[in-house]
C-alpha cells in the first residue's frame, strides 16, 4: 500500500467527520440547552441537500444553493420548533422519540411527494473542481478539500460563538441551569428557536455540500444521523469540542478501517476471504470504538458525568 | 459500653477544591439516636451519601456491624440491614401503599428473579408488609396510591419501607421536613420508641425535635465535625454556639 | 381495570374471528395481513417489557428481530442446499424444523441482547437510546457486507419451515401458529409483570434510588428484562422471516426499531396487551391509507404525532382509561 493512498484516505476520512461533526454539532447543542433528542435532525439535512438542488437547477450557482441550504434548514427547523418541538421540551424522551420520529416520516414522504423517488444531482461548481496538487506528490480533490475547510471554519466559529457573544453566554448558562437563563431576563422561547434554527442550518449546509458528492434523495439523512449519534456518545453529549474530537475520529476509523483491515487481515487469511472479513468488520468499526468507549468512559471522552448518571 | 453498629472512621471526601466531609469521625450504638445537624451547605448529605454508599470516599473507612463496607454499593448495604429515608420522598409513586411496603419486603427476603408467581398474592410477603404498614399508622391506607398520599403520609411510608427491612440500623434524612407541627409531634414520639428496635442516625433540621430526641449530637460545619456530645454538653459548647447555633436563632 | 380486561378480551377475539371469516371467505391477502399483524405484536409485547415495565426507551429492537430472522434464515439455506452450518470443531447441520428455529432465533436474540443491554445499559437517557440504536445500526451494515448470506440482497427460502408435518404453506396454519405464540408470550409477559420480577423491575423504573435502599440492584433488573425483551422479539423476527420466506438486512434497519416502538405507543405504553392493539391498528392504517395514497406514511406520521402530543395513554388509554392498573 502505498503511502499517497494512506495519506488521501486519511484526508477522505477527515473530510468525512468534518461532515459529521456539521451534524452533531446542532444535535449536542440542542440536547445541551433544551434537553431534546431530535431525531429528525436527519431530515433537517436532507431539506437543505433538495433545496441546493432545486436552487442550484434552477439558477446553476453553486453558492446560491448553498444559501438556500442554510436559509430552507433553519426555516424548516423554525417551523417545526414552533410547531411541534416547543411542546416536547417537558416531555420524557420516549415523547421525543416518537414525535421526531413522525417528524422524519412526514418528512421523508412529504419530500417524496414533492419532489419524486429519483436521487437529484448536484454538481460541483467548476471552480471547485478538479484537484490539487499538495505536498509529498499527493493528488486530491479540491472539493473535499474545500469541505474540511469548511468543516474548520465552522467549528472556529462555534467556539468564537459559544466563549465570546452574548448568545454564547446565554447557551452556556442554558446548559448549566435551564432556571437561571429565565432568572437573567432572557428569552427563552426565542434563544430554543435561535438555537434548533442554527443546529439545523448546520446540518442543511452540511447535507448540501455532501449531496455534491453523493446523490441527493431521500432517507440519505438517517444513516448520517445515526453516525452523528455515534459520534456524541463518544464525544459526551453537549460538548461541542467532544463533537469535534468525536467526529474526526468516526471518520477516520471508518475510512481507514475500510482501508487497513482488508489488507491486515490479508496477512494470515486467502486474499478473498481477507477481504470479506475485512469488509465486515471494517463496517463495524465504528460501533466497536463506540463500545470501547463506553467501557472506560460511560459518559464520553467530554462529557459530564451528570448527565448519564 | 456495647459496641458500635455503625463506625465511621477517618472520612475525607473532596469536590476539586471543596472540601465536602474532613477527616469524619462518628459512630451510632445500639438504642440510640445519633443526630447530624449543621447549616446547609455544611456536606450532612454527601456524608449521608458516603454512609449509604451511593458516593465513595476519597480516604477513610465504613464499618457496619464490624463489616468493612466502604466497597459495596447502596444495595449490598441495605441488605446487610442499613435502612434508609431520604429527604425528598422516594417512593414509587404508581404504585399503592401496600406495593410500595411489599417491595421493601421483597427486598428483605431476596428472590426478585421470580417470573410466575404473583407477588401481591404472596402471604408472608404481605404479612411483613402489613406489620410495618401498621407499624407506621398507614394500614388504613394500603390501597391507595403513593401519589395520592398527604406529604407526612408519604413520610410514614418511607420508615414504614425502611422497616419491612429489619433494619439493624437506620439513616434518616430530615424525616420531619415538611411535616408540620402536630406531624412532628407524632414523628418524634415513633422515633422515640423505634430506637429501641435499631439505632437511628438522624440529619434533621428542626432543632427543637432534635434536642428532644437525641440521645448524642455531632455537628457539621464546612465538612468537619466541631463538636459531639450529649445535648447538654453541645448546647454549652460555645464554638457551637457561634457557629452555628447563634446564626439560626436556636437557644 | 375492567374495561381493559374487557379490551384485551375483545381484542383476542377479534384476531381469531377475523382471520376465520377471512379462511372461509377465501381470501387469504387478509390472512397474510392478520399473521403480520399478530407477529408485528410479538415483537411490541417483547420491546414493551423492557419499554413498559423497565422503562428503557431501546430504539434497537431491530437488532434482535433482525437475528431471529437469520437465525430462521441461515438454518433453513443451509437445511436446503444440503450444506452444514459448520464443520469444525463440531459438526452443526441446518434446520427446516421449526422448533429448532424458534429455539434458535430465542437463544441467538437473547444472547444478543444480553452483549448489548450490559454495555448499553452503563448509561441511561439519551445515551441509552443513541446507543441501542447504533448497535442495530451495525447488524444492519454487517449484514449488508457480509456475503455469504446474501449481503443487501437478502436470502429467499423456497418452502416454508415444518412443524410436525403441518401444512404450514397453508395460510391459516401459519396463522394458527403465530396466534399461539403471541398467546403463550402473552400469559408468560403478563405473569412476569405481577410477579416479584415485574414488581422489582417496575419500582427501578419509578424510582431507582428506591430499589437500591431496599436491596436490589437496578442494573440487574434491567438487563435481565433487556435479555427477555430481546429473545421475544428474536421469536417474533423468526416467524416473520418465515411467514415471508424471505430475509434482508432490512429487518435491521432503524425503520424497523422505530415501527416496533410504534407498535407499542400506538396501543398504549405499559399495557400488557397495548401492543397487539397497536400492531393491528398499524396494519389497519397501512392497509386502508395505503390505499388512499401511495404516501400513506405521511398520514401515519401525522396521527403518530397527535398520538404523541394529545393522547399519550394510546389507543388502551381512550378506551380503558388513562390508569395502569397494577396489582
Amino acid at each position: 500500500m502505498s503511502t499517497v493512498l494512506l495519506i488521501e484516505q486519511t484526508l477522505n476520512g477527515l473530510q468525512f467527520g468534518m461532515m459529521l461533526f456539521l451534524m452533531a454539532a446542532g444535535l449536542t447543542l440542542i440536547f445541551g440547552v433544551m434537553g431534546l433528542i431530535n431525531l429528525a435532525h436527519g431530515s433537517l439535512y436532507m431539506v437543505g441537500a433538495f433545496a441546493a438542488a432545486a436552487v442550484a437547477g434552477a439558477t446553476g450557482s453553486f453558492l446560491l444553493a448553498l444559501a438556500a441550504s442554510l436559509v430552507a434548514a433553519a426555516l424548516a427547523g423554525v417551523v417545526v420548533e414552533m410547531t411541534v418541538i416547543r411542546r416536547l421540551y417537558d416531555r420524557d424522551h420516549l415523547d421525543q422519540v416518537l414525535a421526531t420520529f413522525a417528524l422524519i416520516l412526514i418528512f421523508s414522504e412529504g419530500t417524496r411527494w414533492v419532489f419524486g423517488s429519483f436521487p437529484l444531482f448536484l454538481d460541483r461548481p467548476d471552480w471547485l473542481a478538479g484537484t490539487v496538487m499538495l505536498p509529498f506528490g499527493i493528488e486530491y480533490s479540491l472539493y473535499r478539500l474545500s469541505i474540511i475547510g469548511a468543516g474548520l471554519v465552522v467549528a472556529a466559529g462555534l467556539f468564537w460563538m459559544i466563549a465570546r457573544t452574548r448568545i454564547g453566554i446565554q447557551i452556556r448558562a442554558g446548559e448549566n441551569d435551564r432556571e437561571m437563563i429565565g432568572a437573567l431576563g432572557v428569552n427563552i422561547a426565542r434563544l430554543y428557536t435561535l438555537v434548533f434554527a442554527l443546529g439545523a442550518a448546520l446540518a442543511g449546509i452540511a447535507g448540501a455540500m455532501i449531496g455534491a458528492i453523493q446523490s441527493v434523495q431521500v432517507g440519505m439523512g438517517e444513516p448520517v444521523l445515526i453516525l452523528a449519534f455515534v459520534v456524541i456518545v463518544i464525544g459526551g453529549i453537549g460538548s461541542i469540542k467532544g463533537a469535534l474530537v468525536g467526529a474526526l475520529l468516526v471518520g477516520l476509523t471508518d475510512t481507514l478501517g475500510r482501508l487497513l483491515l482488508p489488507q491486515l487481515f490479508g496477512l494470515v487469511m486467502a486474499p478473498s476471504a481477507a477481504m470479506s472479513v475485512g469488509a465486515s468488520l471494517s463496517s463495524m468499526a465504528i460501533y466497536i470504538l463506540m463500545a470501547g468507549v463506553l467501557i472506560f468512559r460511560p459518559s464520553g471522552l467530554f462529557g459530564r458525568a451528570r448527565d448519564a448518571a | 459500653m456495647t459496641e458500635p453498629i455503625l463506625k465511621v472512621e477517618g472520612l475525607s471526601k473532596a469536590f476539586g477544591a471543596l472540601e465536602a466531609s474532613r477527616d469524619i469521625w462518628l459512630d451510632l450504638r445500639p438504642g440510640e439516636i445519633h443526630a447530624l445537624i449543621g447549616p446547609n451547605g455544611a456536606g450532612k448529605s454527601t456524608l449521608i451519601q458516603q454512609i449509604a454508599g451511593g458516593l465513595a470516599p476519597d480516604r477513610g473507612r465504613v464499618l457496619f456491624d464490624g463489616r468493612d463496607v466502604t466497597a459495596l454499593s447502596t444495595a449490598a448495604r441495605a441488605r446487610l440491614g442499613l435502612g434508609r429515608t431520604f429527604q425528598i420522598s422516594s417512593l414509587a409513586m404508581e404504585y399503592t401503599v401496600l406495593q410500595n411496603a411489599v417491595l421493601g419486603a421483597l427486598g428483605r427476603r431476596g428472590g426478585v428473579f421470580r417470573f410466575f408467581r404473583p407477588v401481591m398474592r404472596d402471604a408472608a410477603l404481605l404479612k411483613a408488609a402489613r406489620a410495618a404498614l401498621e407499624q407506621v399508622g398507614l394500614a388504613g391506607v394500603e390501597r391507595v396510591r403513593t401519589a395520592e398520599l398527604s406529604h407526612g403520609q408519604r413520610r410514614q411510608l418511607e420508615v414504614a419501607v425502611a422497616l419491612t427491612l429489619r433494619p439493624r440500623a437506620f439513616l434518616m434524612d430530615e424525616p420531619m421536613a415538611g411535616l408540620g407541627a402536630e406531624g412532628t409531634r407524632a414523628m418524634t414520639a415513633f422515633l422515640r420508641r423505634l430506637k429501641t428496635q435499631a439505632p437511628i442516625l438522624l440529619v434533621e433540621h428542626d432543632m427543637d425535635a432534635v434536642f428532644a430526641l437525641a440521645d448524642r449530637i455531632s455537628v457539621l460545619v464546612y465538612g468537619g465535625i466541631i463538636a459531639s456530645g450529649s445535648v447538654q454538653e453541645v448546647r454549652g459548647d460555645p464554638e457551637v454556639r457561634r457557629a452555628y447555633l447563634g446564626e439560626e436563632g436556636a437557644p | 381495570m375492567r374495561r381493559e380486561r374487557s379490551l384485551n378480551m375483545a381484542l383476542m377475539a377479534v384476531l381469531l374471528v377475523f382471520p376465520l371469516w377471512a379462511w372461509s371467505a377465501d381470501e387469504p391477502f387478509l390472512i397474510t395481513l392478520s399473521t403480520r399483524a399478530v407477529i408485528f405484536a410479538i415483537a411490541g409485547v417483547g420491546l414493551n417489557f423492557a419499554l413498559g415495565l423497565g422503562g428503557l426507551v431501546s430504539l434497537g429492537h431491530a437488532a434482535f428481530f433482525g437475528i431471529g430472522g437469520y437465525a430462521m434464515g441461515i438454518l433453513a439455506y443451509h437445511a436446503q442446499t444440503y450444506t452444514p452450518l459448520m464443520e469444525w470443531p463440531l459438526l452443526i447441520e441446518g434446520s427446516k424444523a421449526m422448533p429448532v428455529i424458534w429455539a434458535v432465533a430465542i437463544m441467538a436474540s437473547g444472547l444478543a441482547a444480553l452483549g448489548i443491554g450490559a454495555l448499553s445499559l452503563r448509561t441511561t437517557g439519551v445515551y441509552f437510546i443513541m446507543i441501542t440504536l447504533a448497535f442495530a445500526q451495525m447488524f444492519y451494515f454487517f449484514t449488508i457486507s457480509w456475503p455469504s448470506y446474501g449481503g443487501e440482497d437478502g436470502l429467499s427460502i423456497y418452502v416454508r419451515n415444518g412443524l410436525f408435518g403441518l401444512n404450514t404453506m397453508d395460510p391459516i396454519t401459519f396463522y394458527a401458529i403465530s396466534y399461539g405464540w403471541l398467546v403463550v408470550v402473552l400469559f408468560v409477559v403478563s405473569r412476569a409483570a405481577r410477579a416479584p420480577f415485574g414488581l422489582a423491575l417496575s419500582a427501578a423504573r419509578q424510582n431507582a434510588a428506591r430499589v437500591q435502599a431496599v436491596g436490589q440492584v437496578p442494573y440487574r433488573l434491567y438487563l435481565v428484562a433487556f435479555t427477555i425483551s430481546g429473545a421475544i422479539t428474536g421469536l417474533a423476527g423468526a416467524l416473520f422471516a418465515d411467514l415471508n420466506r424471505f430475509v434482508s438486512p432490512t429487518m435491521f434497519s432503524w425503520q424497523t426499531s422505530g415501527e416496533i416502538m410504534v407498535f407499542v405507543i400506538l396501543g398504549g405504553v405499559g399495557r400488557v396487551f397495548g401492543p397487539v392493539a397497536g400492531a393491528a391498528l398499524f396494519i389497519l392504517l397501512e392497509h386502508l391509507l395505503g390505499g388512499v395514497s401511495e404516501f400513506w406514511l405521511v398520514y401515519l406520521g401525522a396521527i403518530l404525532l397527535g398520538v404523541v402530543l394529545f393522547a399519550r395513554g394510546g389507543l388502551y388509554g381512550l378506551i380503558a382509561g388513562r390508569e395502569v392498573a397494577h396489582d
